[in-house]
């Protein structure tokens, strides 16, 4: 608790301390709602554009579908295969869970900054918290000792490196253009057009990369279910497993956030409250990425790589360089 | 692999061969069939095909069954066209104790038989896609294919083992309306498949993943034996339905669709032009069916085929589906050999397989199309 002291001595009092600690758990609790209906609406979603109902079940419209699969996994058992990295292999699903829930805390989900941090590097705070997840899915591949868990994991940190590169290139253009690494200036500097519009290769650039980096279809190969049986997480149980689901959907969150913050304006719009825009364009990317699942295959280990390297980052590279001539001559 | 043994060589790093168990409990293995695989980073250097899981013994306990007792094992060899595998075993016996077979019973079984192919082929596209990561096609094919099964247990009582074929004919009579049901079916179906066409054939994915993947020649083909659609994949003209026409075949005007290349997209094509060929068998066979008619021949009440070896093959939905029976004058086949298409597809596997990607033996191993009843037996 020493360091807590120090912060207090060093003029940090104790009320906005408590602030802070009231405003992680809002927005843990926003988070974790959040991921429970994303899951009730991927499947809704899934089922309806396949001819299914979807869950209909548990509560009225199935809308307690998913507590009730967060329950099932919570009183599973919690298994260690014997052979794996015991410590490593529960240390795993932490790691890669911490960072997904703490890259929400720069996300400006409203026009005040109730519970969110205002960081003046908000979007370099994103990419650098998000790269570290992919030690925990590669440690958890590792620690496992299977070989599909370990295909799994070397797959996700070969994808996820490699599309980090293209995804903060494109991130680079939109903070040329609002000359500010602070998410909330970003949206600010979107008052007369969303960035979309002048950005508008840097966005399909962000939207391929961030697809990718979410390892969703069509690049859900480190889980790819026909080679892989489920990637690096197939020998995780019960609530570890629940630990790398709840990380994905997370992040399908905090991307959708980003991408709205960056290129949809974030919470800029008429009439409706601004966090009630903010949440209508975070839905509208979500959308997006289950209307991808339930249309596309899958693409090649190779195909992927070369598609990163050759196409996007070339691409991002040329959207970064345009914007730097635009932004110079006017 | 060339490049990457050099890198490994030049930059001095141990490099380890790997062990994979692909099944026999995997996703897309279409059933327990289990493949060894040896790679190297994620290259294949070798696979070895482990079958023998869904092993029933169908072809010694055939040599205890009086002939018309074998028909309901056959159902479960292919469990995905249970009416071909009626139709080769009862017209292996036909042929060997020549019985004429009514008109109305011929017409009735090319139309099942067609119809089977059809539901064959879509589980065929959907599984493939589902192989591949789309999951939706997997989905989707099951509503047509739930309109064929619907037909087929309306006329056989039964969804998936119909059992329904018999020596010198079929069972039951198909019963009123169930003609016109099909008739309405053939339009249906033909929009379907343009529908399927338009969302898979021209998806950039699909082809990027598909097209020059598991590639060989005609020459390997017959040399493996392969028939089928996996034969005619690489351009060689060969359909038991054209070039020993069977049962009415001779009757009815239909193309035999070859492919160019000998790939997997091939093979998947191949699957999707076949749907509409058969459809215009069933449309043809529609109008010429006579109106009424016995649909069971004159058959001796006890089957007792001669003495001798008696072999007849079928275009199955997955190649040449024969049975060769072996007779010494009982009623019980004193051997009976069944030539499984799926078997003797799978051979060329291995091979296929060297060299390859991980990632391409999915593609690969799913548009050999094998079903795991057939190939174990």
């Amino acid at each position: 608790m020493a360091w807590l002291w120090q912060w207090h001595n060093a003029g940090l009092s104790w009320l906005p301390f408590l602030g802070m600690v009231i405003g992680a758990i809002v927005v843990l609790l926003i988070g974790l709602g959040v991921v429970t209906y994303e899951i009730y609406f991927e499947r809704k979603v899934l089922g309806w554009m396949q001819g299914r109902i979807g869950p209909n079940r548990v509560g009225p419209l199935g809308l307690f579908q998913s507590f009730a699969d967060i329950l099932k996994l919570l009183i599973k058992e919690d298994v260690v295969p014997e052979k794996a990295d015991r410590s490593l292999f529960l240390l795993a699903p932490v790691i890669a869970f911490i960072p997904s829930f703490m890259v929400l805390a720069v996300i400006p989900f409203s026009r005040t900054h109730v519970f969110t941090a205002n960081l003046s590097i908000g979007a370099l705070y994103y990419l650098a918290l998000s790269a570290i997840t992919i030690h925990g899915v590669m440690l958890g591949g590792w620690a496992s000792n299977n070989k599909y868990a370990l295909i799994g994991g070397m797959r996700s940190a070969a994808q996820m490196l490699s599309y980090e590169i293209p995804l903060g290139l494109s991130l680079v253009g939109v903070v040329l253009m609002a000359g500010s690494l602070n998410l909330n200036d970003i949206v600010s500097a979107q008052r007369t057009w969303w960035f979309v519009i002048p950005q508008i290769l840097g966005f399909l650039v962000f939207l391929v990369a961030a697809t990718a980096e979410l390892n969703r279809t069509p690049f859900d190969l480190p889980e790819a279910e026909s080679e892989l049986v489920a990637g690096y997480h197939v020998e995780y149980t019960g609530f570890r497993f629940a630990f790398f689901m709840l990380t994905e959907y997370l992040y399908l969150f905090a991307m959708a956030g980003l991408a709205a913050t960056l290129f949809l304006g974030g919470w800029l719009g008429p009439w409706l409250p601004g966090w009630l825009w903010f949440a209508i364009k975070v839905a509208a990317f979500i959308f997006f990425q289950f209307w991808l699942r339930a249309t596309m295959p899958r693409l090649r280990v190779d195909q992927l790589m070369s598609f990163s390297w050759k196409v996007l980052l070339p691409v991002a590279l040329l959207n970064l360089v345009i914007t730097a001539v635009v932004k110079a001559w006017v | 692999m060339r490049t990457m043994a050099l890198l490994d060589e030049a930059n001095q790093v141990r490099t380890e061969e790997m062990l994979l168990n692909v099944g026999p409990q995997h996703p897309s293995t279409h059933g327990v069939f289990r493949l060894l695989v040896k790679i190297s980073g994620e290259t294949i250097l070798d696979a070895d095909p482990v079958i023998g899981y869904l092993h029933r013994g169908t072809e010694k306990l055939a040599e205890d069954l009086q002939y018309t007792q074998i028909i309901p094992y056959t159902d479960r060899l292919d469990y995905l066209a249970a009416m071909l595998n009626n139709y080769a075993f009862c017209h292996a016996v036909e042929e060997a104790l020549d019985i004429q077979v009514p008109e109305r019973a011929e017409y009735l079984r090319v139309i099942l038989m067609e119809m089977q192919r059809i539901a064959s082929h879509l589980l065929f596209i959907g599984t493939y896609l589902l192989d591949l990561g789309a999951m939706s096609p997997f989905l989707y094919v099951f509503q047509e294919r739930e309109r064929i099964v619907q037909l087929f247990n309306e006329i056989s009582g039964a969804r998936l083992t119909y059992n329904f074929m018999r020596i010198g004919g079929v069972k039951y009579d198909a019963p009123p309306g169930w003609l016109d049901k099909v008739r309405a079916f053939v339009p249906f179906m033909r929009e379907k498949i343009k529908m399927y066409d338009s969302l898979i054939t021209g998806n950039e994915i699909f082809l990027d993943r598909t097209r020059g993947v598991g590639v060989y020649d005609a020459e390997t083909a017959l040399a493996y034996g392969m028939s089928g659609i996996n034969l005619r994949s690489t351009g060689f003209d060969w359909d038991l339905r054209r070039k020993k026409p069977y049962s009415i075949y001779d009757r009815f005007d239909f193309a035999v669709p070859l492919g160019q290349h000998g790939d997997c997209f091939d093979r998947y094509y191949l699957h999707l032009l076949e749907m509409g060929e058969s459809l215009k068998i069933v449309e043809q066979a529609l109008e010429q069916i006579p109106d009424t008619g016995p649909v069971l021949g004159k058959v001796p009440r006890l089957i007792r085929i001669p003495a001798g070896e008696y072999y007849s093959g079928i275009e199955g939905a997955r190649g040449e589906l024969g049975f060769f029976i072996v007779s010494d004058g009982k009623d019980k086949p004193y051997r009976l050999k069944i030539r499984k298409p799926s078997f003797v597809n799978l051979q060329l596997l291995p091979r296929l397989l060297r060299g390859q990607n991980m990632a391409n033996l999915i593609a690969i191993l799913g548009a050999v199309d094998i079903v795991l009843g057939e190939v174990d037996a």
